[in-house]
């Protein structure tokens, strides 16, 4: 079985501010590192690479030091990896990252089975792995909180809806995204890391692609654009209520009522 | 669209230059500035970059027929026709937006036996509510929901799509909106419409910290994904003045390469970490009997309770609804304490909580600097008096 497994850099803390004066993000220095949702993916991947046999490989899209967390792969198990860089690929929304990913792994091989973390901690939406799949045309599975087994050419996984657990049988080539109540995903084995570092890795730019038109990537390939961005407002207000029971109650039901609390 | 261009004979100082991009994406080569992967064209360079920065606009797109798409749809979420309450907010906000720009609101129902349902649904304002009842769709398949999605979307053109933020429109609605290559953004937190349809969605980027005002300028549908309890919930009216439009397709195009072999229903979680809405009881609780006021007003809220170290050791609760280091750490929408001092033990497994409301008859009281609102008061006349109002509705003068 050939497995992908998609992953992401992301911004180590998520504290991102924005100057109230300026208006210019304010960034805190820590240091990047692998999205957390995807060590589920890759920890998921493995397993059944252990069990079914085939190869891990490992996908990421981002500037050149993004490549980092490939290593990071390698050090807990994966064979292969993959980075797509390229500056004309900058401000990509979902659909032209969806699509570039698309590309991307196309070119990178064939894969049974393409797993993604549920979302990721920077942009939280949770769509790139189901546009993904729309972009390559298989079916796709996500809230994946469990995989039974894998049986002939079909793969047996569990689907968390908000009212029940779905047993579904989706056949290969497929993605899912899981969830992180999967498993708990390995340490990073020094040994691993010793006998990888110096492994080659596939380096994908946009004259790699089969669809070279600038068009259909980063800021150019989004239908969706920034108009501007701004902090939040802050409700934490702190506020002292003094009076009778019966007027500070009355006044804790209008508060309550006014922000939903109450029906 | 477009690209940056560095003007590098007007860039005063390199370094104050590069520390404007958040994403570090400007690198400096011999003296020079270069603009890495790393680039997301926020253009704040630009703004700030005193005219070293300079975003060159490409030849113009040819822009799309918006005339063409006309009306704001809500995917309508459900379990077996029980309707999930965001597609009733979403109904009410779409309809504020389509009355904006003079258009109509409809509404896309798919399953199997929701006939009651679809009728249910016109008493919110709807003007045209398109069901597609078959056996076949008695339960989510992502590829026969996109394709029952993909042909509404085609046959009636709508011009932006609201959807719920659930575990089903979570998924659907990117496979759809990829199969559009339109623009879907997700759990908008604010909406709203210019006169030539654009809808401004508004969601939080980077973990919440930061607001994004976002436009899907030159693509048709527009999707939005909205969480629940954003959107305000929408009169049911007695009357109703829209139609119900059956459609249907063949079952062999449902075809679907995903098959359910079975499905095992949830048990009702009871663990005070997964509440939205949490009231605590403290030592100012003079009895065990009088927990009743904080099960009432936790009821009334629709919430769960918990309580404060003392009252586990007096064996007053389940040790399992016990808040603070070595208790649980919870992170409800809303917080009430009665009678919680506020221990520091206490307080670090409470306090990201969004909304904290502290009763506590002591102003010096240790809660009172965590809390929102302070609540200056004797519990057991605030508590009462708070579950009254609840039940009978006060009239807000």
């Amino acid at each position: 079985m050939n497995i992908l497994v998609c992953i992401k850099q992301v911004p180590g803390s998520n504290k991102v501010e924005v100057d109230p004066v300026t208006g210019v993000l304010k960034r805190n220095g820590a240091d990047a590192k692998m999205n957390p949702y995807d060590l589920y993916a890759l920890e998921t991947g493995l397993r059944l690479k252990e069990q079914y046999g085939g190869t891990l490989s490992v996908l990421t899209m981002g500037p050149p030091p993004a490549k980092k967390i490939l290593y990071e792969a390698f050090a807990m198990g994966a064979d292969k990896g993959a980075l797509i860089t390229d500056r004309k690929f900058g401000g990509a929304d979902v659909l032209a990252t969806s699509y570039t990913l698309s590309q991307g792994i196309k070119r990178f091989g064939d894969f049974d089975l393409i797993l993604c973390g549920l979302q990721t901690t920077d942009g939280d939406t949770a769509q790139v792995g189901p546009e993904v799949s729309e972009q390559l045309g298989i079916p796709c599975v996500c809230n994946v909180k469990q995989v039974e087994k894998v049986e002939g050419d079909a793969i047996l996984v569990d689907m968390e809806m908000s009212e029940d657990v779905e047993r579904l049988k989706v056949n290969f080539p497929c993605l899912l995204t899981v969830q992180k109540d999967i498993c708990e995903p390995r340490l990073p084995s020094y040994k691993k890391s010793k006998e990888t570092a110096a492994r080659e890795i596939e380096t994908y730019t946009l004259n790699d692609m089969a669809d070279v038109d600038e068009h259909h990537y980063g800021l150019n390939g989004s239908p969706t654009q920034v108009q501007r961005i701004f902090p939040p407002e802050t409700h934490k207000a702190r506020e002292t209520w003094q009076g009778n029971g019966e007027e500070l109650a009355d006044r804790m039901y209008d508060l309550l009522k006014s922000q939903k609390f109450i029906a | 669209m477009g690209k940056l261009v560095v003007h590098q004979d007007k860039i005063q100082d390199i370094k104050a230059l590069m520390a404007i991009c958040p994403f570090g994406a400007m690198t400096e080569n011999n003296g020079k500035v270069e603009i890495s992967a790393a680039c997301r064209l926020c253009k704040l360079c630009v703004k700030k970059g005193n005219g070293a920065m300079e975003f060159v606009e490409d030849e113009p797109k040819v822009q799309i027929d918006k005339s063409k798409w006309q009306g704001i749809a809500v995917y309508i979420d459900h379990v077996d026709g029980r309707v999930h309450p965001v597609s009733y907010e979403l109904l009410g906000k779409a309809r504020e937006l389509a009355d904006k720009i003079h258009q109509q609101v409809y509404a896309l129902f798919m399953g199997h036996d929701i006939g009651k349902a679809a009728e249910e649904i016109l008493h919110y304002d709807v003007d045209k509510v398109f069901v597609c009842d078959k056996e076949s769709l008695g339960q989510f398949n992502m590829e026969s929901y996109a394709k029952v999605f993909e042909h509404f979307i085609n046959q009636v053109k709508p011009a932006a799509i609201l959807v719920g933020a659930t575990p089903v429109g979570r998924q659907l609605a990117p496979r759809v909106a990829a199969r559009f290559h339109t623009g879907l953004t997700a759990d908008c937190t604010v909406l709203d419409i210019h006169e030539n349809s654009d809808l401004v969605q508004i969601r939080p980027a980077f973990g919440g910290n930061i607001m994004a005002e976002i436009l899907t300028p030159n693509t048709r549908p527009q999707m939005a994904t909205v969480r629940y309890k954003i959107m305000d919930a929408p009169q049911r009216s007695e009357t109703t003045h829209g139609v119900i439009e059956h459609f249907d397709l063949p079952d062999a195009s449902l075809k679907s390469r995903i098959a359910v072999l079975g499905i095992t229903k949830k048990p009702k979680e009871k663990s005070i970490e997964h509440a939205d809405v949490l009231v605590v009881a403290g030592r100012g609780i003079k009895k065990k009997e009088d927990l009743e006021l904080v099960y009432q007003l936790s009821e009334a809220l629709g919430g769960d309770f918990a309580c404060t170290r003392p009252l586990i050791e007096a064996g007053w609760m389940d040790p399992r609804r016990q808040i603070g280091l070595s208790g649980r750490t919870v992170r409800p929408k809303l917080i009430i304490t009665c009678g919680v001092s506020g221990a520091i033990q206490f307080v670090a497994g409470m306090e990201h909580s969004e909304e904290i409301f502290a009763i506590n008859s002591d102003p010096k009281a240790a809660i009172f600097k965590v809390a929102n609102y302070a609540v200056v008061g004797d519990l057991y006349e605030i508590v009462p008096q708070l579950i009254a109002d609840i039940q009978q509705g006060r009239k807000i003068a």
